[in-house]
C-alpha cells in the first residue's frame, strides 16, 4: 500500500516519494489499469470515497474563473422579428458529386474534396436535390440596433446561391436522395474560440457511416465533402423492404418515417465551440409519398404548413460586456449556460402571427441548457412529435421539458386569441450550472412575443392520429448498458475514456439490441446514439411517460429529467439497419461530449 | 514534425486565410458605442493570470508570459502525495509516454506542464525528484507557487468542482489533461488517463492540416 506522506520537503519525504513512484511506475510497467489497481487493493480509495457522499451545492455556471465575473449587455426585447430560416434552394454541382472522393476542384470555392470512403448504396439511390453551402465566418447582429451592440463574427453555413447565412432549412422529402456539398472555408483565425475543422452530421439521419458527420470524420478548411443524405426509411435493405400507408406502397418501414432533424458541426473536440459559434441548420423532411405529412396543409396529415410551420432553434449565449462580441467558456468542463437566450439567432424575437393555427419546431440547440417552455396565456401545446418523431396521437401539454439536441413539433392555435394580444413563450426551467436542472419552474422568462396582427384562411387540421411506433416484435441479440460517469474530473462512459480507436460495441447489421443508459447522480446526460433512432422500454423500472411512448434518439437520464426527479435507468430498443461502419454514441451536452463523454460502435455484415 | 515545418503550415494557413478574404462577407472588426475592438494578442493574455510560479528546477517564471504565451502546451494538475485511486502517479506515467510519442518536439515547439495542487507540501526540491522518479525528459516542467496563485490558476483552468465537498479534494481535479495551441487561441481537453498515442494524436487533430483520426471514415 502506497504511504501516506505528512512532512514537507525533507529529504524522508523524497525518498517517500521516489519509493512510491518505483511502485507505481512498476505497477503502471506491468499494464494494470487503474480498476484492476483499485481491485487488488493496492490503491488508498478514502478521499475519492468521501467526497462521494458529499453534500450537492450550486454556485454560478463560471464561478470557476474569477477573472470573468460578468453579464451579458442589456438588450431591449422584442425589437427584432424572429428570423424565419430561408429554405436552401437546390442547385447543380460543379464538379457532379462521384461515388469515390471528387477529383474535380470545386467551381464555386477551388477546394478539393476531402478524402472519404465511396459512398454506400450510391446507384441506388443517386441524389435527385443537390445543396450547397460554405461553412464560413460572417458578421451577425444577435441584438436590436437601438442596443448599440456591435455584431459578433459567427461561423455559420452560408448558401452561395443565395447568399442567405444560416440558421437555414433543408426541405426535404423521401424518395427524393440528397447530396449536400459541405464547404470548410472557416478562417485560422478563429476570433477566441472555434477550430476550423469541421464534420456535418445530420441529427437523426438514417444514413451511411461516411455521410454521417461523425466527430472522427472532420476534414481541413479549404475542403468540400459531399454527403449523401438518401431520405429512405430504415428497415428498407432487409426486414421490411416494403410497406404500406394511405395506400402507396414505399420502401423501408413507414412507421419510421421522420420528420424534424437538424445538421450541426461534429468536429472531435471542438463541437461545443463550433456549434456555439453558429454551425447549426435545419432539415425537415417530408413524407407526401405516403401522403402523411405533405408540407401542404390540404393533404395528408394537413398540418400547418408552409409559411406557418416555422423552426426555432434555442441557444443560450453570452457576451462580452467589453467587446459586445459572442464569448465561449473554453475552461468551463462542466456545460456551457448563457444569460442571453436565443432564437434562430436573434435574443428576444417577436413574431407576427394570424389568429389561425400554426406549427412549430422547437429545437434544444445546446450547448447544455434544458428548457420548459410554456405559454404566457396558460395555453396547452399540441405536441405532435417527440425528437421530431410523429407521435402515435397528438397530446395537449401545459409544458413540455427539452434536453439538449431533443426536438419537438408543437401546434399553437392563435384563433382564439384577439388582434392586438400578445402572448409569449416561456422558459420556466431553473438551472443554475452545467450539470442539471433544478427541475424548479421559477418565474419566466419570456423567448418570443407573438403579436396577434390579423386573421388568414386556415385549411389545416389536428388530425386525432398520426403514426403508428414501428414493432418491436424482434429477437433482440445482446443487452448493453452504458454508464456515463465522472471519474477525478473526467468524463467516462462504463469507466472507459473515449478511444478512437476502439469499438465499445461490434453489431451485426440488422439486428437488434437492448441498452441501458444510466447516470452516476448529480448530473444530467442526453445520450444520442447516431444510426438510428429508438424506443423507451421503461424508465427506473416502469414504463416511461406518454410523451415518451415515442420514437426517439435522444435519452436524458440524469437530475430532474422530469419534475423534480432523477431518472437515473433508462432502457431503450433499438435497432441497427441498413448501413454499416462506425458511428459514435455520446452525451449531447456537448461540453461533455467533447471532453470523451463517448463511445463508438462499428455496424458489421 | 520539427519547428520549420510547423511555422510552414501556419503560414499557409495564413495564405489560406486571405485568400478567403476575396470571398463576400468576411468578417471585419467592428467599433461602435464605447464597445473595443480587441486585438486576438489581448485576449489571448486576458485568458490566463499571469502569476508567478517556480518550476521544479527552481526557476522564478510567469504563467502566462514565460510558459503559454506563443506555444502548444499539455497542461495539468497533480500533487506528489496522491494516493487516491493512484490517478496522479499513473497520470505521470502516462504523460511520460505521451512525452516520449512527441519525441524531440517537446522543449522544442510542445510544452508540458504540470501544477501542483499542493504547493505546501511540493516544494521545487520535492517535484525535481518526483520528476526525475518518473524519467521526465526536458521541456516538461513540474510547477509550483503561492497557495493563492494556484487555487486561481486552478480556478480559472476549469479544474473545480462545484460540490465543495469534492471541490476540496484535490483527487478531483487531477483527472483531466489540457492541451492548447495558444496562439491559434485553440484549446481542448481529456482524460488524463486516456490512451497516451490518443493524447498525442489529439494534438495533430488541432493543428493546421494536421493527422486525421481515421483516414478511411
Amino acid at each position: 500500500m502506497a504511504p501516506h506522506i505528512r512532512s514537507s520537503g525533507s529529504k524522508a519525504h523524497e525518498k517517500l516519494v521516489s519509493r512510491y513512484m518505483q511502485e507505481i511506475r512498476d505497477i503502471a510497467k506491468a499494464g494494470l489499469s487503474r480498476r484492476e489497481l483499485f481491485r487488488m487493493g493496492l490503491v488508498v480509495g478514502g478521499a475519492g470515497a468521501a467526497a462521494i457522499q458529499g453534500a450537492r451545492g450550486f454556485k454560478p455556471y463560471w464561478a470557476h474563473a474569477d477573472s470573468l465575473p460578468f453579464r451579458s449587455p442589456r438588450n431591449t426585447p422584442f425589437i427584432d422579428p424572429l428570423p424565419i430560416p430561408p429554405v436552401m434552394r437546390p442547385v447543380t454541382l460543379n464538379p457532379a458529386p462521384t461515388k469515390g472522393t471528387n477529383p474535380g476542384l470545386s467551381a464555386v470555392t477551388g477546394f478539393p474534396e476531402a478524402s472519404r470512403p465511396d459512398h454506400q448504396r450510391w446507384e441506388q439511390f443517386l441524389p435527385v436535390a443537390m445543396y450547397e453551402s460554405i461553412e464560413k465566418a460572417v458578421q451577425h447582429d444577435f441584438y436590436p440596433d437601438i442596443d448599440g451592440v456591435p455584431p459578433s463574427t459567427v461561423w455559420t453555413f452560408v448558401e452561395p446561391s443565395t447568399g442567405n447565412a444560416g440558421p437555414l432549412r433543408i426541405k426535404a422529402r423521401y424518395g427524393e436522395p440528397i447530396l449536400h456539398r459541405v464547404h470548410n472555408a472557416l478562417p485560422a483565425d478563429n476570433g477566441g474560440f472555434g477550430i476550423n475543422k469541421t464534420s456535418t452530421h445530420l441529427h437523426n439521419g438514417h444514413n451511411a457511416s461516411e455521410s454521417d458527420g461523425g466527430p472522427l470524420h472532420f476534414y481541413d478548411a479549404r475542403q468540400f465533402k459531399d454527403y449523401h443524405w438518401p431520405n429512405v426509411r430504415a428497415g428498407f435493405s432487409n426486414n421490411i423492404p416494403e410497406s404500406s400507408w394511405n395506400g402507396r406502397t414505399v420502401p423501408g418501414d413507414v412507421r419510421e418515417t421522420m420528420s424534424f432533424l437538424w445538421f450541426h458541426d461534429h468536429m472531435h473536440d471542438f463541437t461545443a465551440q463550433n456549434t456555439y459559434k453558429g454551425l447549426v441548420s435545419l432539415y425537415t423532411l417530408f413524407s407526401d409519398d405516403i401522403n402523411l405529412d405533405t408540407d401542404d396543409e390540404t393533404t395528408g396529415l394537413r398540418l400547418p404548413s408552409g409559411e406557418y410551420d416555422i423552426p426555432m432553434v434555442f441557444a443560450d449565449k453570452v457576451f462580452d460586456p467589453r467587446t459586445g462580441q459572442l464569448f465561449f467558456d473554453l475552461f468551463n468542463l462542466d456545460g456551457i449556460l448563457g444569460d442571453k437566450d436565443t432564437v434562430n439567432g436573434v435574443i428576444q424575437p417577436y413574431l407576427e402571427v394570424k389568429r389561425r393555427k400554426y406549427r412549430f419546431r422547437f429545437l434544444g440547440g445546446g450547448p447544455s441548457r434544458v428548457r420548459e417552455f410554456f405559454l404566457s396565456n396558460g395555453q396547452s401545446f399540441i405536441q405532435l412529435s417527440n425528437d421530431g418523431n410523429l407521435l402515435p396521437r397528438p397530446l395537449f401539454r401545459r409544458s413540455m421539458r427539452l434536453q439538449v439536441a431533443e426536438r419537438v413539433d408543437v401546434i399553437v392555435d392563435f384563433s382564439k386569441a384577439g388582434i392586438g394580444e400578445k402572448i409569449h413563450l416561456q422558459n420556466r426551467l431553473e438551472q443554475t450550472d452545467g450539470r442539471a436542472p433544478t427541475g424548479k419552474i421559477i418565474a419566466p422568462t419570456n423567448l418570443v412575443e407573438f403579436r396577434v396582427v390579423g386573421d388568414a384562411v386556415d385549411d389545416s387540421r389536428v388530425p386525432a392520429a398520426l403514426l403508428d411506433l414501428p414493432n418491436r416484435n424482434v429477437a433482440i441479440a445482446k443487452n448493453r448498458s452504458w454508464k456515463f460517469d465522472r471519474t477525478n474530473g473526467a468524463w467516462a462512459v462504463n469507466g472507459n475514456f473515449f478511444d478512437p480507436d476502439v469499438f465499445s460495441a461490434v453489431i451485426r447489421r440488422n439486428s437488434a439490441e437492448i441498452w441501458t443508459f444510466e447516470s452516476a447522480g448529480g448530473w444530467v446526460h442526453p445520450g444520442h446514439p447516431h444510426m438510428e433512432e429508438f424506443q423507451i422500454l421503461s424508465r427506473d423500472g416502469k414504463a416511461p411517460p406518454i410523451e415518451e411512448v415515442s420514437r426517439k434518439d435522444m435519452l436524458g437520464v440524469g437530475d430532474s429529467v422530469f419534475g423534480t426527479d432523477n431518472s437515473s435507468k433508462a432502457r431503450i430498443f433499438l435497432q441497427f439497419r441498413d448501413w454499416l461502419g462506425n458511428y459514435p454514441m455520446h452525451c449531447h451536452n456537448t461540453v461533455h461530449e467533447d471532453h470523451g463523454m463517448m463511445i463508438l460502435f462499428n455496424v458489421v455484415a | 514534425m520539427d519547428r520549420r515545418h510547423f511555422l510552414g503550415v501556419t503560414a499557409t494557413a495564413a495564405l489560406g486565410l486571405a485568400a478567403l478574404s476575396t470571398l463576400p462577407g468576411s468578417p471585419d472588426r467592428p467599433e461602435k458605442n464605447g464597445y473595443a475592438g480587441v486585438s486576438s494578442e489581448e485576449r489571448r493574455r486576458n485568458r490566463f493570470p499571469d502569476v508567478p510560479l517556480v518550476t521544479h528546477e527552481g526557476r522564478n517564471v510567469r504563467f502566462y508570459s514565460d510558459l503559454i504565451k506563443g506555444r502548444t502546451v499539455f497542461l495539468n494538475f497533480l500533487y506528489t502525495v496522491c494516493t487516491a485511486e493512484a490517478i496522479c502517479p499513473l497520470a505521470t506515467a502516462n504523460l511520460v509516454e505521451v512525452q516520449k510519442i512527441l519525441g524531440p518536439r517537446v522543449g522544442r515547439d510542445v510544452f508540458l506542464y504540470s501544477l501542483t495542487l499542493d504547493p505546501k507540501n511540493d516544494t521545487p526540491r520535492v517535484l525535481g525528484s518526483y520528476a526525475k522518479a518518473f524519467g521526465v525528459k526536458p521541456g516538461w516542467t513540474f510547477l509550483t507557487g503561492e497557495k493563492e496563485d494556484i487555487e486561481r490558476l486552478r480556478r480559472n483552468l476549469g479544474y473545480v468542482n462545484l460540490d465543495p465537498v469534492k471541490d476540496r479534494d484535490p483527487s478531483q481535479h487531477s483527472g483531466m489533461l489540457r492541451y492548447g495551441i495558444e496562439p491559434l487561441e485553440l484549446w481542448g481537453g481529456c482524460p488524463i488517463l486516456s490512451r497516451p498515442e490518443v493524447i498525442a494524436r489529439r494534438l495533430a487533430w488541432m493543428e493546421p492540416r494536421g493527422g486525421r483520426a481515421n483516414p478511411a471514415a
